[in-house]
């Protein structure tokens, strides 16, 4: 396992980090060891070929799979044990790979939802209503009647309309037009700009080369090489021994 | 003032909205329509099972919640006003007590039930409530001294509600002035209260929840919210507006017994109330609760009418005799399920998705 972390990044404590943590469903042994640090204020890329344990690892991180051994710590704290509604008011929002918008409710009651803490922030619903154009045309509309894009637009806006320490964001451009990728990749560069740290797993290497400041592949359930996204993009060989091909013929 | 009355979820259809004002305005009106002791009687059930139906939908429609043991509930509430009326005389002070003591004891039980059980998959929680149903439908057997047993309890109302009671000397409309119209639309202004109740609570954010926890579970809880909790305060929330339709049930019916409360075909009309009106739209509980309503006590006379009127064709006669009205009932729910997947209100509203 390569590791050239040190230098290009501060040396700061993680905001997240898992340490040896072990994930059964049933009777799979799904993550056998997982060590991961997600460094404050930098996008952390998760790659890896299918069945690797992305998903999985963000599940577990949210308590939706609760670790069989490991530990996992948010800002110095466990959250090995802890239900999903506590992990999610400790800081951390999570945009799961399947878009996870609820498609009964309005768009605005979609983002009702998510702002726990009562009204929503009017600066912050403008961004987003700059970001996502869509959202405010479809303000009233069913979120089950967006399109694909809009949808996971929506499921982005409602993941940052409450502030939030730690975004985990899976697949977010899975089964979408190269146009409404762009326009997420817009997005997700001005998230980063804000200084947010988010934990993305994503299979267009385009959208992961444009946003990534770190990376981590995963193989078999474990994090086999940690780095720099930027060295990644730039090795041909190393992509195609990580990740079976390279990053080029992926695009 | 409608926005606020409606809190801002209206029937977004004209057909629907011509419906539940034909339905308002014959309930507003019975007695003065529609002369005689069953119209009335009629009228009074459409606005209970109206608020019992709607209480059932927050909890099936809006939250996902397979239950049967909201008769249960209803039978408490009924129970409560009833014990106390009978054991303790026919005085306001009973009728309240015996009441708010039926309705606090629905949801402490809604409570314990929700708490033991509602953390297990939806299949159990429903095996529990059905197994809590038929335990307390054995207990209110058993308990004859208290309850009147399988015979049930009949009691006197405070005078102020009985038929012998005059408000008004003078008939208005050719209608009586009596304590018993004085019942029904006390019956009708509580029923109105508590739909408008429920139709505030579901378009609440804490109905927003709900709603998210129907739709996904994981999403709603990965979002931050306690769906336990949530909920556990939606069983109680329905149990305790459940109970009160039964103190409704218990001061309009002057009787309460296993058949008319706890029985299985009240819980089984409920659920089939709820999918003909449309789940999760509290207004397909109106449309439901007064087409079933209506059905069940004048089908019977139209099949009479139906079955004289063809009484020279052969077979035909026979088809539609009035003791057949419940094939017939049977026919009816088949094709409005088949043909309106999502309710009547979700047809009407054109939606398609039933909300």
């Amino acid at each position: 396992m390569s590791d050239r972390l040190t230098h290009g990044t501060p040396l700061r404590p993680p905001l997240l980090s898992l340490s040896g943590v072990h994930t059964h469903i049933g009777q799979y042994h799904i993550l056998q060891g997982v060590d991961l640090d997600i460094p404050e204020g930098q996008l952390t890329m998760l790659l890896g070929r299918n069945g690797a344990g992305k998903t999985t690892t963000m599940r577990t991180i949210m308590g939706l799979w609760q670790p069989s051994r490991g530990e996992i710590r948010f800002d110095g704290a466990g959250l090995a044990g802890l239900p999903t509604p506590e992990i999610a008011r400790r800081g951390i929002a999570y945009v799961p790979e399947n878009m996870g918008i609820f498609g009964a409710l309005t768009v605005q009651e979609n983002m009702h939802l998510a702002a726990r803490s009562g009204p929503m922030d009017s600066a912050r619903l403008d961004w987003l209503f700059e970001v996502f154009p869509a959202l405010k045309k479809f303000w009233k509309s069913p979120a089950g009647s967006l399109s694909g894009g809009q949808k996971q637009m929506l499921a982005i806006a409602r993941a940052v309309i409450e502030p939030s320490r730690l975004l985990l964001i899976d697949e977010p451009t899975k089964g979408l037009a190269p146009a409404i990728v762009s326009a997420l990749t817009g997005a997700i560069l001005q998230l980063k700009s804000f200084g947010a740290t988010i934990l993305m797993v994503e299979q267009n290497f385009a959208m992961a080369r444009a946003v990534g400041d770190t990376v981590a592949v995963m193989d078999d359930g474990r994090i086999v090489h940690r780095g720099l996204m930027a060295d990644l993009a730039a090795d041909k060989a190393l992509q195609e021994r990580l990740l079976g091909l390279s990053m080029d013929m992926h695009q | 003032m409608l926005n606020t009355l409606f809190s801002g979820d209206f029937p977004r259809s004209r057909w629907l909205t011509g419906l539940l004002l034909l339905i308002a305005v014959a309930l507003l009106l019975a007695p003065f329509l529609f002369p005689g002791s069953r119209p009335l009687d009629t009228a009074a059930k459409v606005c209970i099972f109206i608020v019992l139906v709607a209480s059932y939908d927050l909890l099936l429609g809006y939250t996902g919640v397979v239950s049967f043991a909201h008769t249960v509930f209803f039978g408490m509430g009924a129970y409560g006003a009833a014990i106390a009326l009978a054991k303790v005389g026919p005085g306001w002070g009973a009728l309240l007590t015996g009441g708010a003591l039926g309705v606090l004891s629905a949801m402490v039980l809604a409570l314990l039930i929700a708490l033991f059980s509602l953390r297990v998959r939806a299949i159990f929680f429903a095996m529990v409530t059905l197994a809590v149903a038929s335990a307390f439908a054995i207990l209110v057997s058993q308990l004859f001294h208290i309850t009147g047993g399988e015979d049930g309890l009949s009691y006197s109302l405070p005078r102020e509600l009985t038929p012998a009671f005059r408000l008004v000397q003078d008939k208005v409309f050719d209608v009586r002035i009596d304590g018993r119209l004085l019942t029904y639309y006390l019956v009708l202004t509580a029923c109105a209260g508590l739909f408008l109740g429920l139709l505030r609570l579901v378009n609440s954010p804490f109905g927003r929840v709900l709603q998210a926890i129907r739709e996904n579970e994981f999403r709603a809880e990965a979002l931050g919210y306690r769906t336990v909790l949530y909920r556990t305060l939606a069983s109680c929330i329905a149990a305790g507006v459940a109970a009160l339709a039964g103190v409704m049930m218990a001061v309009w019916a002057r009787y309460t017994g296993p058949e008319t409360t706890l029985s299985m075909d009240i819980m089984v009309n409920i659920l089939l109330m709820v999918v003909i009106g449309g789940m999760g739209t509290l207004y397909g509980a109106v449309v439901g609760a007064t087409l079933f309503v209506l059905a069940q006590n004048y089908l019977q006379t139209l099949m009479a009418g139906l079955s004289s009127a063809v009484s020279g064709v052969p077979v035909l006669p026979n088809l539609f005799a009035p003791d057949r009205w419940l094939l017939w009932l049977g026919v009816l729910f088949i094709l409005s399920v088949y043909f309106f997947p999502t309710g009547l209100v979700g047809r009407l509203r054109g939606t398609g998705s039933g909300r």
